[in-house]
């Protein structure tokens, strides 16, 4: 790691010059740009279609959240909780009074962050302009808005099940089916299982995140690896906490993919579907840390980290500022909420750990007090502790699996988003640098003007005309990526509150169900306890 | 300087023993109390319509080493050999609000104001939990003391009630607390000497064999549910932690992401719960756990005065065989017997009172205990309700 901080220290102090330079030349070139621009919209078809594509997006946006199936299953008992709503009128309790007044729960802010109109530096392109680029796919973003307004034809479900272990000792692997059913066109059967392992997982996002990270998409990301815990599950433990790791990492490929397959470009991705859907696939071997690729990888993150504090981005446009901001502080926000609710759940394990120790503790004492009804009293007390022990066990899974999960998720998409924004500021600096270069360029043909070398002036002149493709091209990229990530942003941001919405929910009658199984238990010791004479 | 006067809630408070405060004649209560550093000054309040005391009605302050005067005197009493001898009162433990208190003052400049004063203020109702706990077992005490037939008439304890200047009772100093320490040894390798010894009572007996197994199965018993409530505790506060992170990631957050109020009133409800749980059933079991303990000294006593009865009456026998002292053997003989006598009856009643007592006592606090548990997990319920049905 530190040879690694000496390369980036050295690369730094490059780049920096580079960088330096091409801010102090930028301020110039901002006129040069203008005029570039203006020869730009001139020729584009009408800036008419570009308001009315926004337009569509919006109403798309708006249409109404009933309508889209999300690839989760909601639990059934969600209808549970508009039976109990009676019992509000019975209870004169003055908790109940405070609650709803603090509750407001309803949040007339549903539309989403959209930026608030076109940059002002740089006029937005037609959509009709693809990028040239061969690995993307050929789809207009018209298209992608198209999808999201036709989301209540959305319906796929993809389950992870079954690990498996397969092999013997280092080298064995757990294997896990992959079920998916789906209605959609472009899965050639109605439902299909395949076997994958962990590593066709990391592949996959990894393929996923070369073709899509820098046009802008977020990607999300897979589950991380677990060295200590797979080991564990080599070695053949099979103890508590190996069932809990696999158990862990079976439900994080789960909502990996269904979180993937709900982007709609990442759907129709040919990775994805021949993940999802072919029999055989490529060992993903540059998943490997200590492989040529992951070090290629670990080169590449120095790099980019050394980037980052050297690009210094003049950001004209106050929405990806504000952005960011939100996001940093979203991040650290999460974190200190993840960590809380990881303690919860370690002291939660520890309360029914010692709920099950006085339990038995009760039992004996009952055992020995020579009064019988307070004997069987206390047996009784013994047995409810018991039952709330268990109960404790199973909201400690709830609070686990439902909260605990998806803030660690969320964590990680957070990371994603970050990556995609500096994404744009990559994009962004190759755009400076290629203008830099065509200032050379030109500043190299305007000296060859005055030395009067005609072979070398066509040179230059066909050198300009390369760099002046190259600077639009650039531009061009930078907005195309701009106006992904607003996107992007605002079908993640929605699905953030639905997700969380959804969980919370969840969690909250899980939470109901204990209480009433709590009541039960206590309203089943009370006659035993007032039958003491 | 902290004092609570007055306080509604304490009958819920006072529940460990039954209300002893039956009788009339001799009432005794602690309506309030001042805490100044380490020191806590109890104001005991007498109303009586006996004529041994001055007045009808009095108050004076009192301090914990005072108490624990009282009890030790009356321990020291050869008269209430033959009685359970109400445990003194622990000390007031102020340790667990003191570390919390430190904490949060180096922890002060890495939270956010809400933050700070909410654990502010669930470190005052710590403290005041203690407080009034330290409180009612102090008053338990002497309200034990007042109900019993014998002991209300004790001398000290009516010094105790009603002299109003300071008591000046010295601390124990330490060749006097290294005596006490080791008159305990003495007495628990006693114990284990006079289990050996021949019982004739048939219901001296049961009682022996059943109170050493109950004391033993009531201490476990006891640590355990301490335990329990400890993590009950530390489920409140994650929660406190997250109803805290959640509020600013709220406050940041112009989107649909407010969340915190359900989380916040679910964390009340289980400080509450844990607190109740707290009183009702701990206390129950620490209380008791003392209380088995003075029922197993009166046992030692008496066993002590039975040793010290087949002694006696093997030195009349020895002094017989001899032919001197006969009359001193006799007359010693004669003495031990009445003790050993004496301690039995008196013994017998207590220990029969004592049963009583303790199955009303566990009766009250389990029914008390299991109808604040199902209020509270209905209140709980009801919210989760209401929340998930306002998101719906």
């Amino acid at each position: 790691m530190s040879c690694m901080k000496r390369l980036c220290h050295e690369t730094r102090s490059h780049d920096r010059l580079r960088r330096t330079l091409a801010v102090c030349l930028r301020l110039s070139r901002r006129l040069l740009l203008k005029m570039s621009e203006e020869r730009d919209a001139a020729a584009l078809s009408g800036s008419a279609q570009t308001e009315g594509e926004e337009d569509l997006f919006v109403s798309a946006m708006e249409s109404p959240e009933a309508a889209r199936l999300s690839a989760e299953d909601i639990s059934p008992s969600s209808n549970g909780p508009k039976a109990e709503p009676m019992l509000l009128d019975d209870d004169p309790d003055d908790l109940f009074a405070e609650a709803t007044e603090e509750v407001s729960l309803d949040s007339p802010e549903r539309q989403p962050i959209l930026s608030d109109g076109p940059s002002p530096v740089i006029t937005p392109v037609t959509p009709v302009m693809i990028s040239s680029r061969a690995d993307v796919f050929d789809r207009s973003p018209d298209q992608d808005e198209d999808e999201e307004e036709n989301r209540d034809t959305f319906d796929i479900q993809i389950s992870v099940s079954d690990p498996e272990k397969v092999g013997d000792g280092m080298n064995a692997y757990m294997v896990y089916k992959v079920l998916t059913k789906t209605s959609l066109s472009i899965f050639s059967r109605d439902e299909v299982c395949v076997k994958r392992r962990f590593s066709d997982f990391l592949g996959l996002h990894s393929k996923l995140a070369s073709k899509y990270m820098h046009m802008g998409y977020i990607v999300p990301p897979a589950p991380e690896k677990s060295i200590v815990g797979m080991t564990k599950v080599k070695v053949g433990k099979e103890d508590l906490s190996s069932v809990e790791f696999v158990e862990k990492r079976r439900s994080a490929l789960e909502r990996y993919l269904l979180r993937t397959v709900k982007h709609p470009a990442l759907l129709k991705d040919p990775d994805v579907l021949q993940f999802l859907e072919s029999s055989e696939l490529p060992r993903a071997v540059s998943t490997q840390a200590l492989s040529g690729a992951g070090i290629l990888r670990m080169v590449n993150k120095a790099a980019d980290a050394v980037n980052k504090m050297t690009i210094k981005m003049n950001e004209s446009d106050a929405w990806f500022e504000e952005k960011q901001q939100q996001f940093e502080n979203l991040d650290v926000q999460l974190r200190k909420l993840h960590a809380s609710v990881e303690s919860l759940v370690c002291h939660r394990k520890e309360l029914s750990v010692n709920t099950a120790s006085f339990a038995k503790s009760a039992a004996m004492l009952g055992n020995s007090e020579d009064h019988t009804a307070l004997s069987r009293a206390l047996s009784q007390l013994a047995e409810v502790e018991e039952k709330i022990d268990q109960l404790h066990q199973d909201q400690a899974c709830a609070d686990f699996y439902l909260i605990s999960e998806l803030l660690g998720d969320y964590v990680r998409l957070i990371t994603a988003v970050k990556g995609v924004f500096d994404q744009r500021m990559k994009t962004w600096a190759k755009c400076q640098d290629a203008q830099v270069m065509l200032q050379r360029k030109r500043e190299a043909e305007a000296k060859l003007q005055h030395a009067n070398k005609p072979d070398k002036l066509q040179q230059a002149k066909d050198e300009i005309r390369e760099w002046e493709g190259k600077v639009q091209q650039g531009e061009r990229d930078f907005e195309q990526i701009s106006k992904n990530i607003r996107r992007e942003v605002g079908r993640f941001e929605k699905d953030r509150v639905k997700d969380f919405r959804v969980v919370i929910i969840k969690y909250l009658e899980s939470l109901v169900h204990t209480q009433q199984q709590m009541i039960k238990y206590w309203e089943a010791f009370l006659p035993e306890a007032k039958a003491i004479a | 300087m902290t004092s609570i006067s007055e306080d509604s809630d304490k009958e819920k408070v006072r529940s460990v023993s039954v209300d002893l405060n039956n009788d009339a004649s001799l009432v005794i209560d602690i309506p309030d109390a001042l805490c100044e550093r380490d020191k806590v000054k109890f104001t005991v309040h007498t109303k009586t319509t006996l004529s041994s005391f001055q007045k009808p009605e009095f108050s004076v302050p009192r301090q914990h080493e005072e108490f624990i005067w009282l009890h030790d005197t009356i321990v020291e009493t050869e008269e209430y050999a033959g009685l359970i001898i109400p445990p003194a009162p622990p000390k007031p433990d102020f340790e667990g609000p003191r570390e919390k208190m430190h904490k949060l003052g180096e922890g002060e400049s890495s939270m956010t104001k809400e933050e700070y004063a909410k654990m502010k203020q669930e470190l005052e109702a710590e403290y005041l939990a203690v407080f009034k706990k330290t409180v009612q077992v102090h008053e338990v005490f002497l309200q034990r003391l007042s109900s019993h037939p014998i002991f209300r008439k004790d001398r000290n304890f009516q010094i105790f009630l009603e002299y109003d200047q300071d008591l000046s009772v010295r601390r124990k100093n330490a060749k006097e607390m290294f005596g006490g320490f080791f008159k305990n040894m003495v007495k628990s390798a006693d114990e284990v000497l006079i289990s050996g010894v021949k019982e004739v009572d048939e219901f001296f007996e049961q009682e022996k064999t059943f109170l050493l197994d109950y004391s033993s199965k009531i201490k476990d018993a006891s640590a355990k549910a301490e335990k329990m409530t400890r993590s009950h505790k530390n489920v409140a506060d994650d929660y406190n932690h997250i109803s805290g992170a959640l509020n600013s990631t709220a406050a940041d957050n112009n989107t649909a992401f407010k969340k915190t109020i359900s989380v916040c009133v679910l964390q009340k409800l289980e400080d509450r719960v844990a607190s109740d749980q707290e009183l009702k059933l701990t206390e129950l079991l620490r209380y008791y756990t003392r209380d088995i303990q003075a029922a197993k000294d009166l046992l030692y006593r008496r066993a002590r005065a039975l040793a010290d009865n087949e002694n006696s009456n093997k030195a009349l026998d020895k002094a017989r065989l001899k032919g001197k002292d006969i009359a001193q053997a006799e007359e010693n003989q004669k003495q031990c017997l009445q003790k050993f006598d004496k301690l039995s009856e008196s013994g017998k009643k207590e220990l029969t009172s004592f049963k009583a007592r303790r199955v009303v006592a566990f009766r009250k606090n389990l029914i008390e205990m299991t109808e604040l548990e199902i209020k509270h997990a209905k209140v709980r319920r009801l919210k989760c309700c209401v929340f998930s049905f306002k998101r719906n």
